[in-house]
C-alpha cells in the first residue's frame, strides 16, 4: 500500500495516541467540573493551550480550539462577519482559490446580504496582490486568504498579503492547514488563522483558531461559554492533547522532513513530465514540499485514481467526474485549465511515512496507467 | 462505491478499440465537459435471415462508469437484432453492472446513446427508413451538445476573465 494522499488526511502517529489514550477511561474528567476530576482535565487542556499559544507565538486566550478547520474559517469569516455589520462594514475579500468551507461560507454570507469579493490569481495559482488591495474599500472587514492551497500546493504571498491589510486597517485570516507542519509560518500580521489536527500526523475532529485579542468576534456556537465565550461545547480533551502533541511533533522534524519530502516530490515532477501531454499545475517553486498536481490530457481523473488504486496507489483527483456536482475543480479552472484539462488532473500528496522506494515505484507504475487510459480514449492517437 | 462487477469491467474493458471499415459509428458526449464516447458496429445477419451486431468495438474519455458502461453495452449488443438493440434501456445496462452510484446514472445515459447513434449512422448511410424513437433521440443528443457547448462556452470565457496571466 502507498499511501499518497497526505493532503486529505493523515495515519495518526504512534506518539500522538499515546498521549491521547489517558484521556479516555482514566483523565476522563469534565475541564469544566469544579473536583479534582474536572481539574485534571482541565490542567491537562490549558497546558495544551499554553503549548500551542508558544508554537504560534501568542497569548493563552488567542487560542481556540474547536471540531475541524471548517469550523474554525467558519468561526473566524462569520464570527467577524456579524461583529462587523455592528458597525456597518458587509465586505469580504478571499481569493478565487479558497477551500470549500471558506468558499461557500462567503457564498452564504452572499445570500444574507454580505457583499464579497473573489480576488484572481495568475497561472501558477498566486493571488494577484494588486487586484486585492483593489478589492479592499471602507466597509471590508476581512481579507481571508488561504497560506499554501490545498491542490496545488502554491503557497500564498501571505507577508505580502498581511503588510497591505495591515496598511489599510482590515483584519486578515488565513486558512493554514496545509502549510503548518510543512514550511515556516510567518504569522506576526496575521489576524486569525485556522489549523487542523488530523493533516498533521493528529486525530480527525480537532481543529483550532488563532484570533487576536484586538479582533472582536461573534460566537456561532452559544451554550456554556467554552473557549472564552467563542465556541461553546464540552472540550474535546483527548483530541487537544493529541494535536498539540502532533504539532509539537511535526515542528521538531520540519525542517529534515520538508527537505526529503520535497526531494521526492521533485523526482515524482520530473518523471511525470516525461510524459507527452503532461502539464503541471501549481507554482513550479514556490509550492509545498510534499505536493504534486498534474493535467494528464486525454484521460479523466476518477480512472487514473482508480488504476492507481488497483496498484495499491492511493491519490486524489479534482475532475469533475469524481466530484459530487460534476463540476471540475474550481482551483484549476482559476488558474486558466481548460475543463478537459481539469479532467485529468491528478494530485499526490507525500507524508513522512513515505520513502523513496515508494516513488520509484509510482514512477514506474503512472506512465503505464496513463497509456492504458489513453488507449482507450479517442482522443489518443 | 461501485459494484464489484463494475469494476471487473473497469479493470478488463471488453471489446476496446476501433473496427476499421465500420458499419456505424455513434459519437456520443464531448469533450469539454468531458464525457466522450465512440462506438463502432459491424452489421450482419443471423441463421433466421435477420439484420444483428457482429461486433461492437468503442473508445472512452471518461470515468469507471463510463469505461465499465462502454464495456457492457458492447457485450451486450454482440449478436442481438438491431430491433432489439433499439428497445435498450440504460437501466438495462444499470442492473447488469448490478448499480450504478445515482451520480453516475448519467455515464450509463452516454452508452446507450452511443450505440442508438451508431446505429442511426447505419440506417441512414444505408439510406434507410429510421424508426421514429432512434430520430427523436438523435435530435435530442445533438441539441444537448450544442447546449453544453454554449454553456461551457459561457463558463470558461467567466473563468478565463478571472485569470490574470503571466
Ligand atoms: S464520465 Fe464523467 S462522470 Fe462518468
Amino acid at each position: 500500500m502507498i499511501y499518497f494522499d497526505n493532503a486529505a488526511t493523515t495515519m495518526v502517529r504512534s506518539e500522538v495516541l499515546k498521549s491521547m489514550l489517558p484521556f479516555f477511561c482514566k483523565k476522563y474528567g469534565n475541564a469544566s467540573s469544579l473536583h479534582s476530576k474536572g481539574i485534571e482535565a482541565k490542567k491537562a487542556l490549558e497546558s495544551a493551550r499554553e503549548k500551542a499559544a508558544r508554537i504560534l507565538k501568542c497569548a493563552r486566550e488567542e487560542i481556540i480550539f474547536c471540531s475541524s478547520a471548517t469550523e474554525a474559517n467558519n468561526l473566524a469569516i462569520k464570527g467577524l462577519a456579524f461583529e462587523a455589520k455592528k458597525n456597518g462594514q458587509n465586505h469580504l475579500v478571499v481569493s478565487a482559490i479558497e477551500h470549500h468551507c471558506v468558499l461557500n461560507t462567503a457564498e452564504w454570507l452572499k445570500e444574507n446580504g454580505f457583499k464579497v469579493t473573489y480576488v484572481p490569481v495568475d497561472k501558477y495559482g498566486v493571488v494577484d496582490l494588486k487586484a486585492l488591495e483593489k478589492a479592499i474599500d471602507r466597509k471590508t472587514f476581512l481579507v481571508s486568504v488561504m497560506y499554501a492551497n490545498n491542490e496545488i500546493g502554491t503557497i500564498e504571498p501571505i507577508k505580502e498579503i498581511a503588510k497591505i491589510c495591515q496598511e489599510k486597517g482590515v483584519a486578515m485570516h488565513s486558512d493554514a492547514v496545509q502549510a503548518f507542519g510543512k514550511i515556516p509560518l510567518n504569522t506576526k500580521k496575521i489576524s486569525m488563522l485556522s489549523l487542523s489536527s488530523h493533516k498533521i500526523y493528529g486525530p480527525k475532529g480537532v481543529g483550532l483558531l488563532m484570533k487576536r485579542n484586538d479582533v472582536k468576534i461573534e460566537p456561532l456556537l452559544h451554550g456554556g461559554g467554552h473557549e472564552f465565550g467563542l465556541r461553546s461545547g464540552t472540550e474535546n480533551v483527548a483530541g487537544i492533547v493529541g494535536f498539540v502533541k502532533a504539532m509539537e511533533l511535526v515542528l521538531k522534524e520540519m525542517p529534515k522532513e520538508s527537505k526529503r519530502q520535497a526531494r521526492m516530490r521533485d523526482r515524482i515532477i520530473g518523471k511525470a513530465l516525461d510524459i507527452p501531454e503532461t502539464l503541471l499545475n501549481g507554482h513550479p517553486k514556490q509550492r509545498l514540499p510534499n505536493n504534486a498536481n498534474f493535467s494528464f490530457r486525454f484521460v479523466e481523473g476518477e480512472s487514473i485514481v482508480m488504476k492507481l488504486s488497483e496498484h495499491g496507489i492511493f491519490a486524489s483527483t479534482g475532475s469533475a467526474c469524481s466530484s459530487p456536482k460534476l463540476e471540475p475543480s474550481h482551483v484549476l479552472l482559476a488558474i486558466g485549465r481548460k475543463p478537459s484539462e481539469a479532467h485529468g488532473s491528478l494530485r499526490v500528496t507525500l507524508g513522512r511515512y513515505n520513502n523513496e522506494k515508494e516513488v520509484e515505484i509510482f514512477c514506474e507504475v503512472l506512465p503505464e496507467v496513463i497509456n492504458e487510459l489513453r488507449r482507450m480514449s479517442p482522443f489518443w492517437k | 462505491m461501485y459494484s464489484e462487477k463494475a469494476m471487473k469491467h473497469f479493470k478488463s474493458p471488453q471489446n476496446m478499440g476501433e473496427i476499421k471499415g465500420a458499419d456505424g459509428v455513434g459519437k456520443v458526449g464531448n469533450i469539454v465537459c468531458g464525457d466522450v464516447m465512440w462506438l463502432y458496429i459491424k452489421v450482419g445477419k443471423d441463421k433466421k435471415g435477420r439484420e444483428i451486431i457482429k461486433d461492437a468495438k468503442w473508445r472512452t474519455f471518461g470515468c469507471v462508469a463510463a469505461i465499465a458502461t462502454s464495456s457492457v453495452v458492447s457485450t451486450i449488443a454482440k449478436g442481438k437484432t438491431i430491433e432489439e438493440l433499439i428497445e435498450l434501456s440504460n437501466e438495462r445496462i444499470v442492473e447488469e453492472l448490478k448499480g450504478l452510484p445515482p451520480v453516475k446514472v448519467h455515464c450509463s445515459l452516454l452508452a446507450v446513446d452511443a450505440l442508438h447513434e451508431a446505429i442511426y449512422d447505419y440506417l441512414t448511410k444505408k439510406k434507410r427508413q429510421v424508426p421514429e424513437k432512434l430520430e427523436k433521440k438523435h435530435r435530442r443528443i445533438i441539441e444537448e451538445i450544442e447546449r453544453i457547448e454554449k454553456r461551457y462556452k459561457d463558463f470558461i470565457k467567466a473563468e478565463e476573465s478571472l485569470v490574470k496571466r503571466k
